[in-house]
């Protein structure tokens, strides 16, 4: 143990990080050694300054005895900042770019992979719905966070979002008034249960799991960024896997295929929304 | 003693932006460090400061996409909505986690994972600012034997983010935002090489 600054009594070293990482993953299975360490590390040093924890060693034996303790340690270290019709152009071109191509297909299924608490698939159901496709679409939301993935099911927000939400909304061409989409009760906006009657919830993480299907669309923003370029090559090649020529990937603003071995599978259909196809 | 600099990390808010500009119209087409930009905006305004800055910069200029690889002569700009960090291996990471000090970019998350990074190779400049954002990142980057550069809040539009700053640190170099301008674009011995 270090004394670091007066608000970090224990300071996190990368080697300590790592050890963590693979005791982790052979106790539970789950993989973060594939993450970028920059943002991984600021979040587990937080972590440590939040619940006080005294040593590194510490942390790590709770973490290996008690499960419901690394669940809740899963939880905070994964970042789930998410908010509807993040990035409204984004939405605003997968409607006018990608829609058209999806009906022409009997029916069309979907990925949205990291979706978190649900923000950003509640805006695709929305805009599948008011483009005539939701009723032929199967989205399969998936996460690594169980907790996030309640929260997506339950599909409930707390009111005071509304406005920037509905701001989102009519920037990205939405064509009806966004209150329409929910009930407002007790401080909240619950999102009508048909938005999600097409909606597939299940854990999945894109570290270990493989392949579950093949998707015409894979949504999967602001979530590679979490991890080093190995693994962003590994979940870009499970996409690969899993879209048919023709399928469509969209990515974060600031997530590219450029660096990546498998980008001449791919091409840009919008540049600055980061839309690609697959094309071999 | 200003030794050999391989990046600069510059931080501003209120007022930063025209301090930014004066900066970035004296440097040399080919200045040679790494310079990297986090300016609080408000949400939402869509990549217009990009193609603002670029037209005062000789130096290429960008906001850098996620994991892409940090080149030296290159000024980035962290992108809004996006806190911006460096990996070991000198890539750029993203993150969209939770605003710190209310903001995102936060320039001490930059600051930060600047130093850890690049230790006494690295310079840091905090700007003009209407909060305490950078503070810590400035302690940071001195704790590392970083150079740091604070703009001396008399001369700053809004003194508190460097006020702020002085409270945690002694900096290396405090002056106005032209002598720091003549400091880092015209002072030999801080070139790297
Ligand atoms: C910042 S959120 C992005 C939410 C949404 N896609 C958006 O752009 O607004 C990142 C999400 O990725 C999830 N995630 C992190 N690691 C993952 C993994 N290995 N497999 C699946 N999801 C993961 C997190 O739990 C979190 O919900």
């Amino acid at each position: 143990m270090k004394e670091g600054k007066d608000n970090k009594i224990v300071l996190l070293e990368d080697d300590q990080l790592e050890d963590l990482f693979v005791s982790l993953r052979q106790r539970y299975g789950y993989d973060f050694t594939g993450y970028a360490k920059a943002s991984i590390k600021r979040r587990v040093q937080k972590f440590i300054d939040t619940i006080e924890m005294e040593s590194v060693d510490l942390l790590k034996n709770q973490l290996l005895r008690d499960e419901a303790f690394f669940k809740y340690f899963l939880d905070e270290i994964t970042v789930n900042v998410t908010e509807m019709f993040r990035d409204p152009l984004f939405f605003a071109s997968l409607k006018k770019n990608v829609f058209p191509l999806l009906n022409t297909y009997p029916f069309i299924k979907i990925w949205d992979a990291g979706c978190s608490s649900g923000e950003e698939l509640y805006s695709l159901a929305i805009f599948l719905d008011e483009e005539g496709l939701y009723g032929k679409s199967r989205i399969y939301a998936t996460d690594i966070s169980q907790r996030v993935l309640d929260k997506a099911m339950d599909g409930i927000y707390p009111i005071d979002m509304m406005k920037e939400y509905t701001g989102n909304y009519i920037h990205a061409g939405g064509k009806r008034s966004f209150s329409e989409y929910y009930t407002a009760m007790y401080g909240n906006a619950i999102f009508r249960g048909r938005l999600k009657k097409n909606v597939m919830f299940s854990a999945h993480n894109l570290a270990v799991d493989e392949s579950f299907n093949e998707f015409n669309l894979i949504v999967c923003r602001n979530v590679l960024i979490y991890f080093n370029r190995d693994l962003q090559e590994r979940v870009i090649e499970l996409f690969l896997k899993s879209l048919p020529v023709f399928g469509f990937l969209a990515l974060g603003n600031k997530e590219t295929l450029s660096f990546s071995i498998f980008r001449d599978h791919f091409e840009e259909i919008d540049k600055a929304q980061k839309i690609y196809r697959r094309i071999n | 003693m200003l030794g050999k600099i391989e990046a600069i990390v510059i931080g501003g808010s209120w007022g930063g932006i025209d301090a930014v500009i004066k900066i970035l119209s004296a440097l040399p087409s080919d200045f040679k460090p790494t310079m990297v930009i986090a300016l609080h905006r408000p949400k939402n305004v869509v990549n217009s400061l990009e193609g603002i800055l670029k037209k005062y910069s000789k130096v290429p200029f960008s906001e850098p996409y996620d994991k892409e690889e940090i080149k030296l002569n290159h000024v980035y700009l962290a992108p809004s909505n996006y806190h911006l960090l460096i990996e070991k291996n000198k890539i750029f990471s993203l993150d969209v986690s939770e605003p710190v000090n209310y903001f995102r970019p936060s320039i001490d998350v930059l600051f930060e994972s600047a130093a850890e990074v690049y230790g006494k190779f690295l310079a840091g400049i905090l700007l003009t600012g209407a909060n305490k954002d950078g503070g810590n990142g400035m302690k940071t980057i001195a704790g590392k034997g970083g150079f740091t550069i604070v703009q001396d809040p008399s001369t700053a539009a809004s003194g508190i983010m460097p006020s702020a700053a002085l409270r945690l640190i002694k900096p290396d170099f405090l002056g106005s935002v032209h002598s720091i301008t003549e400091l880092i674009s015209s002072g030999k011995e801080f070139i790297w090489q």
